[in-house]
């Protein structure tokens, strides 16, 4: 019997907002621990919450982005349970009524489009960290992450391989990095993520008992895990065994999931509406102005990447990964109109230099205005290809204008018909025996000739027009000779 | 010893004012008076130094020429509000030694407008009780008659004031515990509408419930007190933003126009005769300043108390998680083991009824009894706050009723008997409910001269009318003057 993999994702994602989702303190990460702290954090008695609306606004952008309904009437609720990195005895969450619902994202695997729905989005905070000391036999507890925002992303059940789930994770972290809301960072765990796996027989429209996996800490594992998952939970069930309901734990070392709770331990969270906190009204003018806010997202530049700009899907894939290539790219273009020679030279000599030198766009000295004169400098024939890399390697270090140092260096490519003209009969005089071949029609002389050329000149010589005169001075000759 | 130690706010201001007394005199008074009454238990603590510290500094700031409204004026707090000072204890073994690093906000406007702090007065642990008997520092005594109970919670407050231990006290009401303990002492007690004083600061009970209020001599007092305590704070989510009135009461001279509804459902069997008696010959006077009464129905007022006593210990329940004896307060020695440390620190660090509470609470919240329990109270509620909104969109003004069933029970009365003690809470608990502004206003004695109060509980926000038609009704009667004859020594 064929067996198909039915893939549902939580997605906890910590919001990049400058203070915490309920008090003032600090989101940083890495800081010393307890020091980003404060009454309301700490759970003293008598601190009380008070919303940050940035939370609020960032929660209605990624929902917006999904697709999803906006609640307009909304409340915190309290998630109860003990333990000693949750200073309140309970969670501040949402629970039966998310702020967003009914969403949908589309991924790309392969050559394959699909549409994965979103079954909620909520707001939550997070706790804070406990770290078990195994030599003492103690564990110590930092509460600097403990009320950090969170979003929770719940997807339906649509994923069907391990692949698709990672296309869906990295497209989730890419439109929340163009949202601005969040770094998607998966190792310092600012994106994290359960998988609820189960297996059922092709055709089938019942889903099959599944399993939760936890412990997922980057994309890589995302898919490693899911894979271990579906192969373990396969060779159960093709062995007529029964997939247990339960929390499995990912290990990293080992590749493997293994059992950490089975459901019957399920914990009673005594969900109920966080009195401290007034429901809270979402206006549609609110929605408007946020949406209004929004910048484009990935899909539609990628959209308009390969529709109008005519730019490969490949191309359009790397320039719209990340919100800071699109944005450079965009102005890129604004300067020298040239779509296609804008992507080829971030998607190549950018891109290899930002590798060489291990550098984010974000942070390099050269302009994409500088980037979009350069290119329009090789457009007007007045550098060629070969000058322009060079150039650029100098405008990259020291963000100088291009201008400055083409007149600096000399670099001003030669396409004066006449000077050239000189330096092909030059050529052609100081090596009379391969004309004499070339023009009895030897046509890998002319490459010959055209490096002739280029040499003279000192590369400077514009290649096109050199090969445009040189066949017309060869032609010019053939009829003289005849 | 100065005649101030029972007089109103407004005559320590005024003869702070005139400096006929310092305050550094008039706070050793009220340290010598507070000794002298250490039997009543009415604080947990006080801070002497600290409180003659602040008198020195209000002296000094009088001489150049501050005038701020409470300068030099000492007043106590009930020990469920956080202070820079001292223990925050909540009459609570978890907290007896918790110390918190922050001042609750309606601390910190006390201090901006210059008053002095003597201590922090006892109350039920976590302010869950009708007695102040639930209290791991003991039980405070009626002033009127010290083998009775004060009321509760705040009848450490109501003690403090009604026994010249303190000029006005804050308080917290969260089914009654400021209006209750006011009939029973004979103190006047202003439950404020929910949201009109921050809780930042107040240890939490029943979150939805809870509101600071004053407990002083005079409604005048609490005008005073208000003008300076209302206001939407940026760290209470639930503080609202309303005008706050100037309360000037001086203008008015009647209640001519106004009608006063009288809600049947109150006077019943479990309302005792002489308080009926008293309460109704009480309307006698509101008719006098020109005010009509009018028999009014407020249909679900059965409904109250079961549903307060779902509400309150859910709310009760989730907030008392936070003492875990991890962080702050009492934990456990010698025990092993994460879930044993919590619930044997726990088990050490809470009382009785505390443990009640949290229980019923947890209950109630529990999957496959939330819909027909705390679900359902919150639709009771509902049904609870449409009858006021029915009754002040067509029928009255403001409402009177008596504020307790009884008087003054004796200690040890009602322990063994939580429904009883429950059911204390009668006609008090319906204006949280509703979340509705109510004041107890002292209105004559029973048989045995026990203090007997009656309740005007107001349209939300409107405690101005409140207050008016209380100082008018002051102006009247001299209930609000009379004394418990105390004397020193046990």
């Amino acid at each position: 019997m064929d067996y198909e993999s039915v893939i549902g994702l939580e997605v906890h994602l910590q919001l990049s907002t400058e203070s915490k989702i309920f008090c003032s303190s600090s989101t940083t990460f890495g800081a010393d621990p307890n020091t980003h702290i404060d009454p309301v954090t700490f759970g003293l008695p008598g601190a009380l919450p008070v919303p940050n609306v940035k939370v609020i606004e960032f929660a209605i952008m990624m929902g917006l982005a999904l697709n999803c309904d906006i609640r307009k009437l909304n409340r915190f609720a309290r998630k109860h349970y003990f333990y000693p990195d949750l200073p309140k005895g309970y969670q501040i969450s949402q629970f039966d009524e998310p702020i967003c619902e009914h969403g949908s994202i589309r991924i790309q695997t392969g050559d394959s489009t699909r549409t994965v729905g979103i079954t909620r989005i909520h707001m939550e905070e997070d706790a804070g960290k406990s770290i078990h000391d195994p030599k003492t036999a103690s564990s110590l507890v930092d509460l600097n992450r403990a009320g950090v925002p969170l979003l929770e992303i719940v997807s339906e059940p649509d994923i069907r391989s391990a692949s698709e789930a990672s296309a869906y994770l990295k497209a989730l972290r890419q439109i929340a990095r163009y949202l601005g809301i969040s770094d998607g960072n998966m190792e310092e765990g600012s994106l994290r993520c359960d998988a609820n796996v189960s297996l059922r027989p092709k055709g089938e429209l019942k889903f099959g008992t599944r399993t939760e996996l936890k412990n997922i800490n980057s994309f890589k594992f995302v898919e490693r895990a899911i894979e271990y998952e579906v192969a373990r939970q396969l060779s159960l069930l093709k062995n007529g065994e029964e997939v247990v309901q339960e929390t499995r734990l990912f290990d990293s070392t080992t590749g493997a999931t293994k059992s950490m709770r089975s459901k019957e331990e399920s914990a009673e969270y005594r969900y109920f509406p966080d009195p401290d906190l007034p429901p809270l009204v979402i206006e549609e003018s609110w929605i408007h102005a946020l949406r209004a806010k929004m910048p484009k997202l990935p899909e539609e530049h990628f959209n308009e990447l390969v529709d109008t700009f005519e730019l490969s899907e490949y191309d359009a894939g790397v320039l719209t990964a990340e919100k800071s290539f699109i944005d450079f790219f965009m102005a890129v273009v604004e300067v020298c109109r040239n779509p296609k020679g804008a992507a080829n030279w971030i998607t190549s000599e950018l891109f290899a230099l930002l590798h060489k030198e291990g550098l984010e766009i974000e942070r390099i000295q050269v302009t994409p205005e500088q980037l979009g004169r350069l290119i329009s400098l090789i457009d007007e024939d007045i550098l060629s290809g070969r000058m322009a890399k060079e150039v650029f390697e100098v405008m990259f270090t020291s963000g100088r204008d291009p201008e400055e140092i083409i007149e600096e260096r000399g670099l001003k490519q030669l396409t004066d018909d006449t000077t050239i003209l000189e330096l092909i009969r030059t050529a052609f005089d100081e090596n009379p025996e391969q004309l004499k071949q070339y023009l009895a029609g030897e046509q890998k002389l002319h490459g010959f000739f055209v490096g002739q050329v280029m040499k003279a000149s000192g590369g400077a010589a514009n290649p096109k027009k050199v090969n445009e005169i040189l066949r017309a001075e060869a032609t010019r000759r053939e009829n003289e000779s005849s | 010893m100065t005649d101030l130690l029972f007089a109103p706010l407004t005559d320590v201001q005024r003869a702070l004012e005139s400096k006929t007394v310092s305050s550094e005199e008039l706070t050793k008074d009220f340290l010598k008076q507070i000794h002298a009454f250490d039997r009543l238990n009415a604080y947990i603590s006080t801070f002497e130094e600290e409180a003659l510290q602040q008198a020195r500094t209000a002296d000094k700031k009088r001489a150049s020429g501050d005038t701020s409204p409470l300068l030099g004026v000492p007043l106590a707090l009930k020990d469920n509000i956080v202070m820079t000072e001292g223990e925050t204890t909540c009459a609570s073994n978890f907290l007896k030694d918790y110390q918190s690093p922050f001042d609750a906000t309606c601390v910190e406007k006390l201090r901006n407008a210059g008053a002095v702090l003597l201590g922090k007065t006892n109350l039920d642990e976590f302010s869950m009780g009708s007695s102040t008997e639930n209290s791991f520092f003991g039980a405070t005594s009626n002033p009127w008659d010290e083998t009775r109970v004060p009321g509760g919670t705040s009848g450490g407050s109501a003690a403090a004031v009604a026994a010249g231990l303190a000029t006005a006290a804050l308080g917290t009401d969260t089914g009654g515990s400021i209006r209750q303990p006011g009939a029973f002492c004979s103190v006047t007690g202003l439950k404020p509408t929910y949201g009109r004083i921050s809780r930042y600061g107040i240890v939490a009970f029943a979150s939805s419930l809870d509101q600071v209020g004053t407990m002083t001599h005079t409604a005048e007092d609490a005008a005073l007190l208000c003008s300076l305590l209302f206001g939407k704070d940026p760290l209470d989510a639930t503080s609202m933003d309303k005008e706050v009135p100037d309360f000037d009461l001086s203008t008015t001279k009647d209640l001519k126009g106004k009608t006063i509804g009288i809600p049947q459902e109150y006077f019943t069997d479990a309302l005792s005769g002489e308080i009926a008696q008293v309460v109704t010959a009480a309307t006698k006077e509101f008719e006098k300043l020109g005010a009509t009464l009018r028999e009014i129905s407020l249909p679900n007022t059965e409904l109250a108390v079961p549903t307060y006593y779902i509400i309150a210990p859910a709310e009760a329940s989730s907030n008392l998680a936070r003492f875990d004896g991890l962080r702050y307060g009492t934990r456990a020695k010698d025990v092993y083991g994460l879930k044993e440390l919590y619930a044997q620190s726990r088990t050490e660090g809470f009382g009785k009824e505390v443990k009640r509470r949290i229980l019923t609470g947890a209950y109630v919240l529990s999957s496959g009894y939330y819909d027909a329990y705390y679900l359902q109270a919150l639709k009771t509620r509902r049904l609870i706050q449409q009858d006021f909104h029915t009754a002040f969109e067509h029928e009255c003004d403001f409402i009177l009723s008596p504020t307790t069933p009884t008087t003054a029970f004796q200690k040890g009365e009602n322990v063994d008997d939580p429904i009883a003690m429950y059911l204390n809470d009668i006609y008090t608990v319906t204006a949280n409910l509703a979340g509705l502004p109510a004041l107890n206003l002292p209105c004559g004695f029973d048989s045995q001269g026990l203090p007997i109060g009656l309740q005007l509980t107001g349209k939300a926000w409107d405690e101005e009318l409140l207050l008016k038609a209380g100082m008018l009704y002051q102006r009247q009667t001299d209930w609000h003057t009379r004394r418990p004859s105390l004397t020193e020594g046990s």
